[in-house]
Parts: C-alpha cells; structure tokens; sequence
C-alpha cells in the first residue's frame, strides 16, 4: 500500500526524522493562511501517488502567501501525468504547502527488502535527486549499503558509517546518524516495504532534512496496522481495483479487451501471456483463488462486465480437486443473474469435466468451452474482435 | 530415487483442526502418505476427524517420529509454527500459509539458518513424489512418477505443467512448489541442485515468474553446474511494471525483475525456453527425445 507525501511526513515526524514545516491544504485558500502561518517562503507541491511531479508541473515555488494561493489553484484540480502515472493523469485534490528550504546538499537514504539475503538494507547516497536506478546504473559505487541483523536490527555502528560515508560531520553527522536510526525504526515498526528519502538535504543553516518522503508498506502485514490502513486514499486506484479488493479478489485493470478469471496468480500471469500470443491484449488480471467457489464468480463476472472495454471473457481454471460441474453451475447462475451478453470462453480441468462442459453447452447462453489454454486464448481473442 | 519425499516421509500437521488444515491432511493420507498426525496448541491429547492432535511439535517427533511438517497455520502465527518445527529438529517443513508479514519471514529465515532444517515455501502448494508421498494441496490424481523433475513459484500453473505432462504419458521424479513470496525458504538453485544429483530425473521443467532475481541466479547455477537438460517458462511476459500481480513477490520494480531479462538468462544458460505456457509439455517431451 502507497500514502501521500504529507502523510509520509507526518510518520517520520512522529518517528524523530526531521522534515521542512508545512501542512496539507484542498482549497487555495487553505494553502494561503497555511503560507501565512509558516511566514516564509514555501513550496506547494501536488500530492499524488507517483513521481516526478516536479517536471510535470506539480511542484511550484511561492515568495508570499497571495503566490501560494496563485499556486495551489493552477495545481490543484489539475490532472497531473508523470511517467509514473496512468496515461489520463491524476486528478489533484491536496497540495503539501510547506517552508522552501534553501538546498546546500543533495542525499539519497532508503530502507528496503534486499530479497537475496532475505535482510533488510539501509542505502545511501551522495547523489541524491536522481531515482535510484539510475545511480545504481551510472555509478554504482556511489550505493553505500548496510545490512541490518534479521534479528537484531541496525546498530549504531551501522548508522554512523552511512553518515559519514555521505560525507558528513560535526553536527550535522550527528543529525544524519539519528535521523538514520529513526527511519529504519519507523520502517520496522509500521511493516514498511519501502522507506525512502530522496532526496535528503542538508540545508544552508547546516540542518539534515527529509525534504521528500516515499513510504509503501507490506500488504501482509496491515491487518495489524491500523492506523496505516486509514491513510489509504482509494481516489489514487482504479475504482474496479477497489471494488474487486472488498471481495478479496486480486484485480489489476491493464488496457486491452479480453477479460480474464483465472484461479492461482501464476496461472492467472500465464494466461495474459497466451492471450498476448493469440493476437489479444488482456483487459485484466484477475485470481479468484485456488477454489473459483460460485461467490468469487459472480463477484469477478460484476468486476468484469463493469470495464466497458472488455469485449469477451476468457475463464481458465486448473482445479484439479474442484468439481467442474460445480464451477459450471456457478458460471451459469452467475450469467443469469447478471444478464450478461457478453461472450465467454470456459476452458477448465478438474473431475467431471465432461458433465461440466455438457452443462455449459445445454444452458442457451453464449458460452463456449475450450479443451486447452491456447484453444481458449484463440477463441476468446476471435470473439473480442 | 526421488528429491525431498518419499515413502519414508512422516507428516506432522501444523493446524490440523482448522478448515484447510485438516481438509488437506485428509487427502494426503488418501495419497498414501504417512500423516501421524497434527499439532494445534491447546488442543493436545484430542483426535481430530481421525487424526491424533499435539500440543507440540515436538510430541509428534518423539512420539511418532515425524520428519516433515506441513504448515497451515494462519499468517499471524506461521512465522513461530516454522521456527517450532525447526527448534523440534524436523528435517522438512513446508508452509503453505499466505500472506505471512516479511518482517517475520527475515526473522524465521535467520532462525532456520542456525538449524539443519529446510523451509519449502511459504505460499506454496507443497511438493510431491508421484506414487509415494504428497505433502500439500496439489490434486494428486493429475500425477504420474517418471523422469521430469519439476519446479515452480507458482501453484496453478505447475498443475497445468504437470497435467500437460501427464497427458502425454510423461511422468514426474518429484514437483516442487517454492512459493510466491520475496522470501523462501528454498530457492531455484537448492532445487536444482537436488534434481541434478537424483538419479531418476533426466529432465527438469523450471517455472519462474516476474520479480526478483532468482531466475537469473539459477540461470548462473544451469550455466556452472546443471548437466541435464532444464525446460523454463517465465509468466508474466505481459504484466505492467509497479503493479504486484497476485503474489506478494510477483512485481516488476524499477525496471528490475522483467520476464524478458530473466527469459534472456537462461536461454543465454542453455536452457530450452518456452514462449507459450500451452506448449511446456510438449517441449519437455521434444527434449526427452518423444
């Protein structure tokens, strides 16, 4: 799960990382008596889900509060599109209005999962401002990496090498290897995927800063996060992905428009693949879970016939111990009860194939079976044509 | 021979009176495997739906000599249900449990480095040896023993390998789900490394997916070590990057983790890739010379 920026902040605030003054305003207005308080320079920045807001015209400095308000009206409401976004953009409800900081260094510090050595590692760097990747690219050697105890977590030796490897000292190398600390205490305890800083400043008057803030955080892991979970804002995700999310299917919408309901996520992967080989584009991807019980079909044929560019539907499950005649019986009601036209190809192994196949056949509705994935893929590519 | 499982394997339940626990403990013993029974504390010195429960791990190996426990325990409480079964010194543990946190992983994982016991999984079907022992939730009947060692992360899709296999009278020495998740216990290469010391496997069917890099590093393990023919197919050729598609560790980030640069190491590897996942069977059978 992503959060904003302001939301990030407030976090790392809590957790000891320092970050500019500022608050978070929805109306021009708001933005203008926040810049009054703050009695400074500010920047209003766009608060959306993905990066690269400045080039995009998302982030804009203001000298006074009149400039701020000036500028949180062209930014807010604005569709802001960044490499990062969908191609449409992302409709700007809340800018971040907080202290400009006046910049004499650039860092990098992240806190991630290093899946190889199945630890989690603290990065930094002194090329800070540019993306990760491509430091990691371009010069490598400027990564310094530190990786904590799966147990014991990361100690302060740890902590002061990175500071100094960014270079820093005396006060500020004090603030660096706090500041350090902290956010990989804030990473651990809220069940963080990312945590990542970029960049972080140290600032004219000789002070660290988070002046950008990127907090994910481990789905698995937010049942008991509460306080997380309420920072989710579903405006910034597909509106099928949040409704298929309430049945406990996982939903990507992807651009094409064959439809797909596939039991297992590999499977489910596998079965955008051949579509993409038949000559299709998949519409989706959709795992209704190792059963596909008749609840999950009717809740992902709702999903499904609710993207108007899905033009056929291809259900692919391996079942194995599922019962076909069951799964046919549920796409058949579900079918019904929803009045759905459009046409869907069923192609499923398990036991009673043979009756399933014949149930589906004899139901009047346009279904059509397939023997293997490939057949399916073809048909259902033919009939989105 | 056969990797991991076989007749002399002894299944101990972890979770055994929950819905799935005891569903799966039922058909594995169908199978033919030997379940001794199950642990859920607090419920010890019962029996469940036929099956002697424990308190402890570690009753179910003194008492019945247990040398495999298979894993349904809740996310919440999977993490401690592994690193019980590893302090009981039980040789293999298999978790098909999802959706365990993976800061609790990295703590399991650092707790089972200091032990002799092997993790297979978490989020995964199980593994199984056709004709002697099932240990997991795949269908058995789709099976059949034979020469074709097969591996996967995912569950689904190595049903639909295995049922390609099976329907053209190719059987399997044993098939391994490692599991979707950033964290395993096993990997590719450990799985490798088995199928290439079992005698009875003559070929090895390989499924990957998008994320991480465990299918370049077994592509560097083909490449060094696997002198029998390897079968890969990665899903996912078509999944946008950002996205986490299904499992928690199936995502394209940063442009790292791509089917294309997987499927361009291990071809670069010598393995036999396949672009379709309708066509696996038949290209393990081409490679096997039918």
């Amino acid at each position: 799960m992503k959060i904003h920026e302001y939301q990030a902040k407030a976090l790392l605030r809590e957790f000891g990382v320092p970050v500019p003054n500022g608050e978070v305003a929805e109306t021009p207005q708001q933005a203008k008596a926040i810049a009054e308080r703050l009695g400074a320079r500010v920047v209003v920045k766009a608060q959306v889900h993905a990066g690269g807001r400045g080039k995009a015209g998302g982030i804009k400095l203001a000298d006074d509060p009149a400039g701020a308000e000036r500028a949180a009206a062209a930014i807010l409401g604005m569709r802001l599109k960044t490499p990062q976004t969908p191609s449409e953009g992302i409709l700007v409800g809340k800018v971040l209005v907080e202290e400009a900081s006046a910049v004499e260094r650039e860092l990098y510090l992240s806190v991630t999962l290093d899946r190889g050595r199945s630890a989690h590692v603290v990065m930094a760097s002194e090329a800070g401002g540019m993306e990760i990747e491509e430091i990691a690219a371009a010069t490598p050697e400027k990564i310094l990496r530190e990786w904590a105890h799966p147990a014991l977590g990361l100690s302060d030796f740890q902590a002061r090498r990175l500071a100094f490897g960014l270079g820093l000292a005396g006060e500020q190398f004090k603030q660096g290897a706090s500041l350090i600390r902290n956010l990989f205490a804030l990473y651990l305890a809220k069940d963080c995927s990312l945590a990542e800083i970029n960049p972080l400043v140290v600032t004219k008057d000789m002070r660290v800063l988070a002046l950008d803030a990127k907090l994910n955080f481990d789905d698995n892991a937010l049942f008991r996060h509460k306080e997380v979970t309420a920072l989710r804002d579903i405006h910034e995700e597909d509106p099928l992905d949040v409704e298929a999310s309430k049945f406990g299917l996982n939903y990507i919408k992807l651009d094409g428009n064959v439809g797909c309901m596939v039991n297992g996520a590999g499977l489910a992967m596998a079965t955008m693949d051949i579509i993409k080989l038949a000559g299709g584009e998949p519409a989706n991807f959709l795992d209704v879970g190792g059963g596909a019980s008749p609840e999950q079909i009717e809740n992902a044929f709702r999903i499904l016939s609710s993207d108007p560019s899905v033009k056929a539907v291809f259900i692919n499950v391996f079942g194995g111990i599922l019962r076909c005649d069951r799964l046919a019986e549920g796409v058949i009601a579900a079918v019904k009860k929803l009045g759905l036209r459009l046409p869907v190809v069923i192609r499923m192994e398990g036991t009673n194939v043979e009756l399933g196949k014949k149930m589906l056949a004899e139901s009047g509705l346009p279904l059509t079976t397939a023997d293997d994935m490939a057949e399916g893929a073809r048909k259902a590519v033919a009939l989105a044509k | 021979m056969s990797i991991l499982v076989d007749k002399n394997t002894r299944v101990v339940v972890q979770g055994i009176t929950g819905r799935e626990g005891a569903f799966h403990a039922a058909r594995c013993k169908e199978y033919g495997t030997t379940v001794v029974g199950g642990v859920t504390p607090g419920k010890g010195g019962s029996t469940h739906e036929g099956f002697p429960v424990w308190n402890t791990v570690e009753e179910a190996v003194t008492k019945e000599g247990a040398n495999c426990a298979l894993i349904f325990v809740p996310p919440v409480a999977a993490a401690d249900a592994i690193m019980e079964a590893a302090a009981a010194g039980v040789p293999l543990i298999v978790c098909i449990t999802e959706g365990i946190p993976v800061s609790e992983m990295v703590r399991a994982k650092h707790f089972l480095a200091g032990t002799s016991s092997r993790l297979i999984g978490p989020n995964c079907p199980g593994l199984i040896t056709p004709g002697q022992a099932k240990v997991g939730i795949m269908p058995g009947h789709i099976h059949t023993p034979g020469p074709v060692g097969v591996v996967s992360r995912s569950g689904t899709l190595t049903y639909e390998v295995v049922g390609q296999l099976t329907s053209r009278g190719i059987g399997q020495s044993s098939c391994v789900g490692i599991g979707g998740d950033p964290i395993q216990g096993t990997s590719f290469v450990d799985i490798l490394r088995l199928f290439g010391e079992d005698s009875e496997t003559r070929a090895i069917m390989m499924i990957g997916e998008i994320g991480g890099t465990a299918e370049e590093e077994a592509a560097e393990f083909i490449k060094k070590q696997v002198k029998k023919p390897v079968v890969a197919f990665i899903c996912g050729q078509t999944a946008p990057p950002g996205r986490r598609m299904g499992h928690a560790g199936a995502i394209i980030a940063g442009g790292k983790g791509t089917a294309a640069e997987k499927m361009k190491a291990l071809e670069a590897a010598g393995t036999t890739l396949v672009k379709s996942p309708a066509e696996m069977g038949v290209t393990v059978g081409k490679v096997l010379g039918r």
